[in-house]
């Protein structure tokens, strides 16, 4: 007689050892991607085109290595702008007063409505002929100091005011999508606290909104990086326009590009290594654990080999804390 | 005579064309503790935010401690409070949310010793150690650097509580604390607020929960629809209500 279906068999005690599911397909899409990066490696390598001494010769040339010092400086100064502006711009968007918030919207609609690259000119060629001298003071009164705006605002000074002053605007957005993110329960608490409307903004909504402002900010200091290359159109001697000065001498057209490109990609993957850091400071308390970083995986691989990496317990939160069971 | 901690005189609040406090007058004693119940939407929480200014009132006077919530009068008219002095009178008043309201990225005790050292500029050593006490008095004192998303909801109820007291506050009060825990967090919540009751502290508490108002209350007082229907001793209210709503709310919570 054939027993019920619940007394048929007990479960082995023991860790189920399946067999796994096969994946025909990604096997063969593997191939194909393996292949063509090979033949486009190997293609790279054996054309004789590509001049890849002559890209190593000028790799650290003085003026190139120079170049990239300017672009890095450009980068900075003009995301620096971009951020402190941008915040500024946020704040002011959110403000009540129709004025201050309207004089906010103004600003991205002008700043976003026309490509930079008009704006670096204008920088660059256009204030000096409408504005010879810059006078600061009183508004329609006394004026205390004249600038030569000539003399001022030199191609570098030019550069950095228009990326910077477009960056605010695209920042001033980021920045707005953070602060708007946080919990309004946050303000409600700080608030019944005692803290100020300055003292919540700074001490709690921005450091959460953080979380959400700086994936987009990585993406335009990234963007800002290349966008510097515009600096071409104002005399700049950054690393593009370095590159150019001396292909335009001797010719060598694509190698001047592949070193410019390589020393590109190699600061935007500084770039990437930084955001990536500075995402994990602001993730604090929003998940249970962070994950381990890529080096704390590596130092853990190599010396705690045969333990569970994880009940090490190298990251701040026990691992165990809620468990009632656990000793 | 002593004044009242909070007397509410006629206190109205429209939000649009929705009114949602149509008059409310009562009067907290010091050292008293007020529980106040009611169907949701009743206007329980938004009397209960209107007492430390969350929430502008439209009509009516709400004091505090002989001072007037939000506003200053000066002759006849009413003057608003700028930021600061807001602040400053929110600062002696307590407020525990039903959903916590922890601050996410810092840990229990960086979340207690923020107000005391931002508002009230005490020194780091004293804010900690008055932060330890008051974590330990809520039963807390080993997840000192645990983050609000490693605390259960009854832990981190508790020390938002603590974070409250930090601000050492003539008054507290407490919106639906236990609403949003499992009920079997919810005793270790109420455990505190009793030991807090008991040391005289003056506390407004709008709860679902009757047998804590029971026990605790000095006085009960039950809102619909934006008025008072009944108030006066708990152990009364609850067990020989006067009005036919009163009745009707208690038949289905009790």
């Amino acid at each position: 007689m054939a027993t019920g279906p619940l007394s048929a068999r007990q479960p082995a005690a023991e860790d189920i050892k399946a067999v796994p599911v096969r994946h025909p397909g990604r096997w063969v899409a593997a191939a194909l991607v393996a292949l063509i990066a090979v033949s486009i490696v190997h293609s790279m390598a054996t054309n004789k085109n590509f001049g890849w001494s002559d890209v190593g010769h000028y790799l650290f040339d003085a003026r190139i290595t120079g170049g990239v010092v300017t672009t890095i400086e450009l980068t900075l100064a003009a995301q620096a702008i971009g951020v402190v502006l941008g915040v500024l711009l946020a704040v002011m968007r959110l403000s009540p007063n129709p004025l201050v918030s309207g004089g906010s919207w103004l600003y991205v609609w002008f700043f976003r409505g026309t490509p930079v690259i008009v704006q670096l000119t204008f920088w660059y060629v256009g204030i000096s002929a409408l504005y010879p001298t810059i006078n600061l003071g009183i508004p329609f009164g006394p004026q205390f100091i004249h600038i030569n705006a000539n003399a001022a605002i030199s191609g570098f000074t030019a550069i950095v005011l228009a990326l910077g002053l477009n960056e605010a605007a695209y920042m001033s957005e980021i920045v707005r999508a953070g602060i708007i993110s946080v919990d309004e329960g946050q303000t409600e608490a700080a608030h019944s606290l005692g803290m100020t409307r300055l003292q919540t903004m700074r001490r709690i909504v921005l450091p959460q909104a953080m979380r959400v402002i700086i994936p987009p900010t990585g993406n335009e200091t990234i963007s800002m990086l290349k966008t510097t290359s515009l600096a071409i159109v104002a005399a700049g001697t950054e690393l593009f326009a370095e590159s150019q000065n001396i292909s335009n001498a001797n010719f060598e057209i694509i190698q001047l590009l592949i070193v410019a490109s390589l020393w590109y990609l190699a600061l935007t993957s500084v770039l990437y290594v930084g955001q990536y850091y500075l995402e994990r400071y602001y993730a604090r308390g929003s998940s249970r654990e962070l994950p381990p970083t890529p080096w704390q995986k590596i130092r853990r691989g190599v010396f705690s080999f045969g333990h569970d990496p994880v009940a090490l317990g190298e990251l701040g939160a026990p691992r165990h804390e809620s468990n009632p069971f656990m000793p | 005579m002593t004044e009242p901690m909070v007397k509410a005189e006629g206190v109205h609040k429209r939000f649009g064309r929705l009114e949602v406090l149509r008059g409310i007058s009562l009067e907290v004693g010091r050292g008293e503790v007020m529980c106040i119940i009611g169907p949701s939407g009743s206007g329980k929480s938004t009397f209960l935010r209107a007492i430390n200014h969350l929430e502008k009132i439209n009509r009516g006077r709400l004091w505090v401690d002989g001072s007037l919530v939000g506003y200053v009068q000066r002759g006849e008219k009413l003057h608003e409070l700028r930021d600061a002095e807001v602040a400053k009178r929110r600062a002696e008043i307590g407020m525990v949310f039903q959903r916590f309201n922890l601050f996410p990225h810092k840990t229990a005790l960086e979340n207690v010793i923020e107000a005391p050292r931002l508002v009230r500029g005490v020194s780091k050593s004293q804010a900690v150690a008055d932060a330890t006490a008051l974590l330990d008095r809520v039963g807390l004192s080993d997840k000192l650097a645990s983050y609000p998303s490693q605390l259960s909801g009854g832990q981190q109820q508790r020390v938002a509580i603590a974070r409250a007291l930090a601000m050492k506050p003539k008054l507290m009060l407490f919106d639906e604390p236990t609403s949003a825990l499992d009920p079997e967090l919810v005793g270790d919540v109420l455990d505190v607020m009793r030991d807090l009751a008991r040391d005289g502290m003056t506390m407004v508490v709008v709860t679902h929960e009757m047998g804590f108002a029971r026990e605790v209350a000095d006085k009960l007082v039950f809102m619909d629809g934006g008025v008072i229907v009944e108030a006066g001793d708990p152990r009364e209210v609850l067990a020989s209500p006067q009005h036919e709503r009163t009745r009707l709310f208690l038949s289905k919570v009790l």
